[in-house]
Parts: C-alpha cells; sequence; structure tokens
C-alpha cells in the first residue's frame, strides 16, 4: 500500500482558512481539523442555525471581512477534506513519526501529515479577583460568543470590565443588541489611551472605529471609568454587583455598580500547547508575557515540517492572522519545492499590523501590580481550588523559582484546564514572589491531551492515512 | 560561582533515595551535601504512580519493605507533612484461574513476612468489592498496604534535610567525580567543588554513569511509566488496585482524581525526557472503564511519564562499591523503589555510620553484575 500524506491544517478561523486556500490554489488537498461545529473561528464564528441576523447585525463593521472569509472557504470546501467537531489532542515528536491524535465524534483516529499548519488561536486572558468564579462571571471572548453564535446576552444588565480592545467592541455589541451595557470598567489609566493618537497614524480607521464605539456608548448614558481595579463581587450564588475602586484626579474613589453578568479580559492569550507537543522551540515575548513558538517572519517553527499561523503564534488579531494563514501555507509550498514564496508583500503588511499591535499595547496595557492588588484568599487556580495564599505557601515553603516546580508541589495548573486559564496569574504570582521578571520563571510544559477526553473514547484506535 | 564544600557524606542524586538518606545522615550527625541536576524528587521519585506497596514484592525485597513500612506512618514528624499517604489496601487482581494461583502461591511464599494477605475468590469478591466489575476471578488484599503522593515526598525530605543541616544544592549537575585516596572530590554546578569522605551514588537512571566512573559497569536499563489521570470524581475506589501480570495498576487519589497507569511511555530524541504512549495510555483507559463501569464518561485530563531505572533482575543495587572504598551504591529501584526508598535512606545512613547494614540488602550487592559483565566482556 502507498501512502501519500497530506498538509493537515489545525484550526478553521481566518488563518487556518486563508492557508487552506493558499494549498488549495497550488493544487494540493489539505485535511482541515476544527474544533468549532463550524468554520470561521472565533472573530468570524457563525452561528449553528441561521437566525435571520445579517452580516452587518453580526459581525458590525468588520461585516465585509466576516462575509469574504466565509465565501472563500465555502468556495475551497469541495477541495479540502473538512472535519468539523475535531479536537487534536496530541501531536507526535519528530522521532515518533507525524501524527496527530484526534477525537471525532468520540473515536479516537490518528491522522498522519506530511507537514502541518498549526492555527489554533487564543483565549481571553484572565486574572483572578475577588469572586471570579461565582456564576455570572464570563470571559469577554465568551460573552461575544453568546451574542454571535447563540443570539444570546450573558445577562440583562452587563458590566465590562478589563483592558484591550475588545472591551469597548463587546460592550459596543451589547449595547446595538439591546442589552443594558451598566458600564465599562477599563483597568489602564484614562492616560494610556493617548497613545491611541500615536496609532490613530498608522492605523486611522481601527482608532475612528474605537473612538465611535466609545462615543456611542457614552451617549447611551453608559458609565465608563478608567484605572480600576475590583474590589469583590457582589452576590454568591450569582453576580449581583461589583464594588471597585478606581484612580482619580484627586486619589481614589471606592464605588459599587449592580448588574446580573460581568463580562471581564486582559487581551488574549495564544493556545500553543500543540506546538509544544510538536517539539517546537519557544521563545519568551516580553510584551505579550507569554512564551511563544519560534517563528521566521512566514510562520516556519525549529521543526521543519511545522508552521504556525494566527493568533497561536502570537496575538496580531484577525486580519494579521489571514495574511499570516497565507504566509505559512506560502512556507510550506517553498519548503517542498512547489512555489516560491514571493511574500515581501505580505509580510510587510503583517509587520505593520505587528507595529500598532505594539502600541495598542500600550493604549490598553497589561494591570502588572494586579496580583499585589487582590485578597489573599482569592481563587487563583478554579480547577484545583487553590487560592493565592496557598500559592505563596508553597513558593515560599519550597523555594520555588520554576513554575513547572510550582505546578508538581501545588497543583496549580494541574486540572481540567492544564494551565491554560490560570498560568498567566501563577507566573504574575511567581515572578513577583521571586523578584524576577515573567520569563524567568519558564513555562509550563505541554501534556496530552491538550483538552479533557473521555476515559471511554470508542476503544479502538483507528488509523487514518488518506492517498 | 566559586564555592567549596566540605562534608562527610556527599549525595548524588535527590530522589526519596537520596533526600532520605540525607535525613538519615544528618540525624546521625554526618555533615551533608545533597546534589541534585534538577529538582530533588523530579524525576523518578516524582512521576510515579504513587504506591506504597509491599504485596507482590520478591521475598529478598521484604524486609526492607517491612522497614519502610514502619516510615510511612511517621512521615509528618520526620518530614512536616503526611504527603497524602494512605494504608487503603492493595487489592491485586486475577483475571483467570491461572493468574490467580500465582497469587496463592505467592502468599505462600511471603507467609512468615507478615503482609497480612487475604485471598478472596468467586462472588465474594463483588460482595466484598461491590464497586468492581465482575471481570476478575479472585484476587490477594494487603490490608495495609497503600498509596501517597509521589510528587511531595522527595522534596519534603529534602526540606527537611535541609532544615536539619544538610546543604542542598539543586540544578546543580555533577560534572566530574574522583576519588581521592583518602576521600572524594566533586566538581559541580557552576564551579562548586565538594570534598567528601563518603559518597553515595543514588542517581536513578542516570546512576549507571556515576558506577562505570568507578570501573563498575552495570547492565542498567531505562524504563518509562505511561500514566493516565481523570478529572476528580466523587470518592469510590476505596484501595490502591494492581493486576498480576502487571498491565493495570489505579488509586483514587484523596482529591478524587483516578490515577492510573500501565504499558511504557517512550523515550524522545534525548533518552533523558520521553513521553507517554498513546497505545498504553488507551490500553489504560479501557481496562479503566471494564474494572470500574461507573468511570463511563469520567473525563481524562492529563497523561505523563518521567524517567526510571530497571535491572535486568528486578532487584536495586544497594550497598558498598567493590572497586572503591567510601562509595556507596543505591538506584535501579525497577519502577518499584518509592515504597522501600525511606528504608533505605535509613540503611544507607547506617552503612556509613556503622559499616553494616540491619536489614539485609546482601541480594542488591553491586557485584552480582560483576561475573555478568566479565562474561559478557570474554564472549565479545
Amino acid at each position: 500500500m502507498t501512502e501519500s500524506l497530506q498538509p493537515v491544517i489545525v484550526g478553521a478561523g481566518p488563518a487556518g482558512i486563508r492557508a487552506a486556500e493558499r494549498l488549495v490554489r497550488a493544487g494540493l488537498r489539505p485535511i482541515v481539523l476544527d474544533e468549532g461545529q463550524r468554520a470561521g473561528g472565533q472573530i468570524y464564528r457563525r452561528p449553528l442555525i441561521d437566525d435571520g441576523r445579517s452580516y452587518r447585525s453580526r459581525y458590525g463593521s468588520e461585516a465585509g471581512k466576516a462575509r469574504r472569509l466565509h465565501e472563500a472557504f465555502e468556495a475551497i470546501l469541495p477541495a479540502i477534506d473538512y472535519r468539523p467537531e475535531t479536537l487534536v489532542w496530541n501531536v507526535s515528536t519528530p522521532e515518533r513519526g507525524n501524527q496527530l491524535d484526534v477525537l471525532l465524534a468520540g473515536v479516537h483516529r490518528q491522522i498522519g501529515f506530511s507537514q502541518l499548519i498549526l492555527c489554533t488561536g487564543a483565549t481571553d486572558r484572565v486574572l483572578p479577583f475577588p469572586g471570579w468564579t461565582t456564576p455570572g462571571v464570563y470571559t469577554l471572548g465568551a460573552s461575544q460568543t453568546a451574542l454571535k453564535a447563540q443570539g444570546c446576552t450573558i445577562g440583562d444588565r452587563v458590566v465590562f470590565m478589563g483592558s484591550g480592545p475588545l472591551l469597548y467592541l463587546v460592550a459596543w455589541q451589547y449595547l446595538k443588541a439591546g442589552a443594558r451595557v451598566e458600564a465599562v470598567l477599563d483597568t489602564a489609566p484614562v492616560t494610556s489611551k493617548r497613545h491611541l493618537l500615536t496609532l490613530a497614524i498608522h492605523a486611522p480607521r481601527i482608532v475612528a472605529l474605537g473612538l465611535s464605539y466609545g462615543l456611542q456608548l457614552q451617549l447611551a448614558g453608559v458609565k465608563i471609568r478608567y484605572g480600576v481595579r475590583p474590589e469583590a463581587v457582589l452576590g454568591t450564588s450569582q453576580v449581583e454587583g461589583l464594588r471597585y475602586r478606581r484612580r482619580t484626579l484627586t486619589g481614589e474613589a471606592v464605588e459599587s455598580i449592580a448588574c446580573d453578568a460581568l463580562a471581564y479580559g486582559f487581551a488574549l492569550r495564544p493556545e500553543t500547547q500543540l506546538a509544544d507537543l510538536a517539539g517546537c522551540r519557544f521563545r519568551f515575548n516580553g510584551r505579550d508575557r507569554v512564551w511563544l513558538p519560534e517563528r521566521d517572519a512566514l510562520g516556519r517553527t525549529s521543526r521543519s515540517d511545522v508552521y504556525v499561523a494566527g493568533d497561536g503564534s502570537g496575538i496580531a488579531g484577525a486580519d494579521a492572522s489571514e495574511i499570516s494563514g497565507e504566509l505559512a501555507a506560502a512556507a510550506l509550498l517553498e519548503d517542498t519545492g512547489r512555489a516560491l514564496a514571493d511574500a515581501a508583500g505580505l509580510v510587510a503588511a503583517r509587520k505593520a499590523i505587528l507595529r500598532q499591535r505594539d502600541i495598542l499595547e500600550q493604549a490598553f496595557p497589561f494591570p502588572d501590580d494586579w496580583l499585589e492588588t487582590v485578597p489573599d484568599e482569592t481563587t487563583l487556580c478554579r480547577c484545583e481550588e487553590i487560592t493565592i495564599a496557598e500559592g505563596r505557601r508553597a513558593i515560599a515553603a519550597g523555594s520555588i523559582v520554576e513554575i513547572n516546580r510550582l505546578k508538581a508541589l501545588s497543583r496549580v495548573g494541574m486540572g481540567r484546564c492544564q494551565g491554560r486559564m490560570c498560568s498567566a496569574a501563577a507566573t504574575e504570582l511567581l515572578s513577583g514572589a521571586c523578584g524576577t521578571s515573567a520569563g524567568e520563571v519558564g513555562r509550563l510544559r505541554a501534556q496530552a491531551p491538550v483538552k479533557p477526553i473521555p476515559l471511554g473514547f470508542g476503544g479502538s484506535v483507528e488509523a487514518e492515512v488518506r492517498s | 560561582m566559586s564555592r567549596r564544600i566540605s562534608v562527610d557524606v556527599a549525595i548524588i542524586g535527590g530522589g526519596l533515595v537520596g533526600s532520605s538518606a540525607a535525613l538519615a545522615m544528618r540525624k546521625a550527625g554526618l555533615s551533608v551535601a545533597l546534589i541534585d541536576r534538577g529538582y530533588c524528587g523530579a524525576q523518578a521519585s516524582g512521576v510515579n504512580y504513587g504506591g506504597v506497596r509491599r504485596q507482590g514484592r520478591p521475598p529478598e525485597q521484604l524486609p526492607l519493605s517491612q522497614r519502610a513500612h514502619g516510615i510511612w506512618p511517621q512521615l509528618k514528624a520526620m518530614i512536616g507533612i503526611d504527603a497524602e499517604y494512605m494504608r487503603s489496601g492493595h487489592l491485586k487482581l486475577a483475571r483467570t484461574g491461572k493468574d490467580f494461583a500465582k497469587l496463592e502461591a505467592y502468599a505462600e511464599t511471603v507467609r512468615d513476612y507478615g503482609l497480612g494477605l487475604e485471598l478472596v475468590a468467586g462472588s465474594a469478591l463483588v460482595r466484598r468489592f461491590p464497586w468492581l466489575s465482575a471481570q476478575a476471578v479472585g484476587a490477594s488484599l494487603c490490608p495495609d498496604d497503600g498509596h501517597a503522593n509521589p510528587r511531595l515526598v522527595a522534596p519534603a525530605f529534602a526540606g527537611a534535610a535541609e532544615r536539619a543541616g544538610a546543604i542542598v544544592l539543586e540544578q546543580t549537575p555533577v560534572r566530574e567525580v574522583a576519588a581521592t585516596g583518602n576521600g572524594f572530590e566533586i566538581l559541580a554546578g557552576d564551579g562548586i567543588e565538594i570534598r567528601c569522605q563518603q559518597l553515595v551514588n543514588s542517581a536513578g537512571a542516570w546512576s549507571d554513569r556515576f558506577a562505570a566512573n568507578f570501573n563498575e559497569p552495570v547492565p542498567l536499563t531505562r524504563i518509562y511509566p505511561s500514566m493516565v489521570v481523570t478529572e476528580p470524581l466523587p470518592l469510590r475506589l476505596p484501595v490502591s488496585m494492581g493486576e498480576q501480570g502487571g498491565s493495570f495498576y489505579g488509586r483514587q487519589v484523596a482529591r478524587g482524581n483516578y490515577v492510573m497507569g500501565g504499558g511504557r511511555g517512550l523515550p524522545l530524541g534525548d533518552p533523558d525526557y520521553s513521553r507517554p504512549s498513546v497505545t498504553a495510555a488507551s490500553s489504560v483507559m479501557q481496562r479503566a472503564i471494564t474494572l470500574f463501569p461507573h468511570l463511563a464518561g469520567a473525563q481524562v485530563i492529563r497523561f505523563w511519564s518521567g524517567t526510571e531505572a530497571e535491572m535486568p533482575d528486578g532487584n536495586p543495587v544497594i550497598g558498598p562499591s567493590e572497586t572503591t572504598s567510601g562509595l556507596l551504591h543505591a538506584f535501579g529501584f525497577c519502577g518499584a523503589g518509592f515504597q522501600t526508598a525511606p528504608a533505605v535512606g535509613e540503611v544507607l545512613a547506617e552503612l556509613v555510620t556503622e559499616g553494616r547494614s540491619t536489614t539485609p540488602i546482601d541480594a542488591f550487592s553491586i557485584g552480582r553484575f560483576r561475573k555478568v559483565a566479565a562474561n559478557t566482556a570474554a564472549s565479545l
């Protein structure tokens, strides 16, 4: 039997779809594996059942891009091997061959690949605060997903809190959808917004959109506050409100606001576990305070048959993801002798976006004093129910300076999410306790399965090779 | 960083053997340096299954195992934590009549060692252990065996040794070690020079290099466990489980997770590192569902592996070197050192202070491989 392996793309968001499109154009038939039920990814997520809403009402200013991406996917669908609802939970290391372990409709399959393009996207970056695990507290991304995919809101009176462009976008989307937006609580000081002036020179459209969201929120009477630090979620079995401190011109004020749902987040964090399991080399990114797979301008990693694209290779947003997906595919085609990448234009376009992200990051900075402001009894790792105090005690008792050691001795990051949700906070806690930078405490090693899989996952392993 | 240290005993390898030896030696009044290339207890001592089991060991290991059995309940007083140690009982299943006959024969062989084994067969098995599916013809229960959390034990021993005055050097690989005639000289880490009277080689899967360094090659091979852990579930499995033949073992920890293993993981390109085997993990998961139908629908949250040392006859190497005066070996525990290790630490302290062990260890002499090595050399 002759076996001819195909390239496999993991993820069918902006990066994955554009990568597939590029490979199809070159005459290849890639396998596209996606965890979602419909292609589109997060930002251009599609509803499962058409609910009659127009692209304009669902995607707002990004309606044109969403439509183009969805149409591009529909156009290549006959030419690709597309598997929705497929969780890729393991990648073999080079010495064990090119193989993915996937869970498809409850059945474990092993799928070989000739090359792998990882377009695994991102999740919200969250940090703990008192009451963050109370029912009714959501991430910004989840609150947006509820709106886009299910056509529902997370509550009737919603407060939005955190840092990042998504904060104002989602609040505005909720306003448009008819929800009552009680407040937008920006954890960054108002002075950070001066960087938007610089950004306006490079990306006037982004700044104009952002300002219009802010203006419309204000016109609708939504309270906007800066320099916020939450003190406590009010309510125990359900969110009833939020008490917070905020910096004012004269000092600090403590205020409370009633709400029945709270959405919060601090920009995004990349999903990099598959690149880690594939054996790709990682490097610490100081701006995003996160370890990323090393990549060249096109998305080649340290492993010659693995490419990365999209937010999973570093947070840069949907536009950059589309570009980097195409770039990774171009690199693959060049490396396999099919076509010169001829990518200077795309590389330059992506670089321009990355420069804008640098400025955006200054306008929506990460709250690096966060852990100092959170009381010790707050839950740090919700899967394993470890408090900040317990984390601190483990660090002191074990003289811990490395994050995998913290996991081993305290169970932080050892639970269902495998550190995907808590490692940002655990990194802050440990580096703060050690007086080092976030990059010096190392990164949690990925372990398969990257997400939980059922114990009795179908019994037999079905090896699968497409020719 | 240049640093000079002079101690009575240097211990290479801060696993459970090395760290418990460090504590025992401090208690005996010796000055001790405990050296680890990574973190104490981060290799086999930290990533093993966590079985604190006497049942199933060959008779020559049982005196050592019984000695350790007396130490485990004292952990809280010795090292400050109980390390989640539980005398849950260890239940070893037989799938076939032939396997049950082996359990019966084992019980007969070790009758005089005081394990208190109970053989249960037929319908009595499900009556007694109703959570178990009827997939076994019989079982042998060792009521006072149990399990503990391997991630916590060795670091706590090392911490207790340090509080008792031992010098603990983590992230400190040994670069050179040599006998000087009246002791040893070690070059470790970033310019650390250690002089000692006696030296312990408890470097686990890396021990063969140090043994070879003193002209004592050993047929050590590496094994890699393949472990699976579920999300926390309601407490239901009261015992640590094994099977005759060893293809499946499992326990439920206090937090509720089922920790299960069987088969072997696979080394990576750098054999210091390994990955769980998906094939082995799959068969462990299948067996778990068969044995515990209540686990259908449970989620597996993590696999893991590690690096352990195995000797060809299934027994460890414990005792004095036969080439070098003042050198002691303690390694090669074949995936079963967790329970015995605290006793090995005490034995090593006795060997240093008294020159002899109160627990028989003759079966573990490094010399048993000398003839094998010589024969192999002659046949080449």
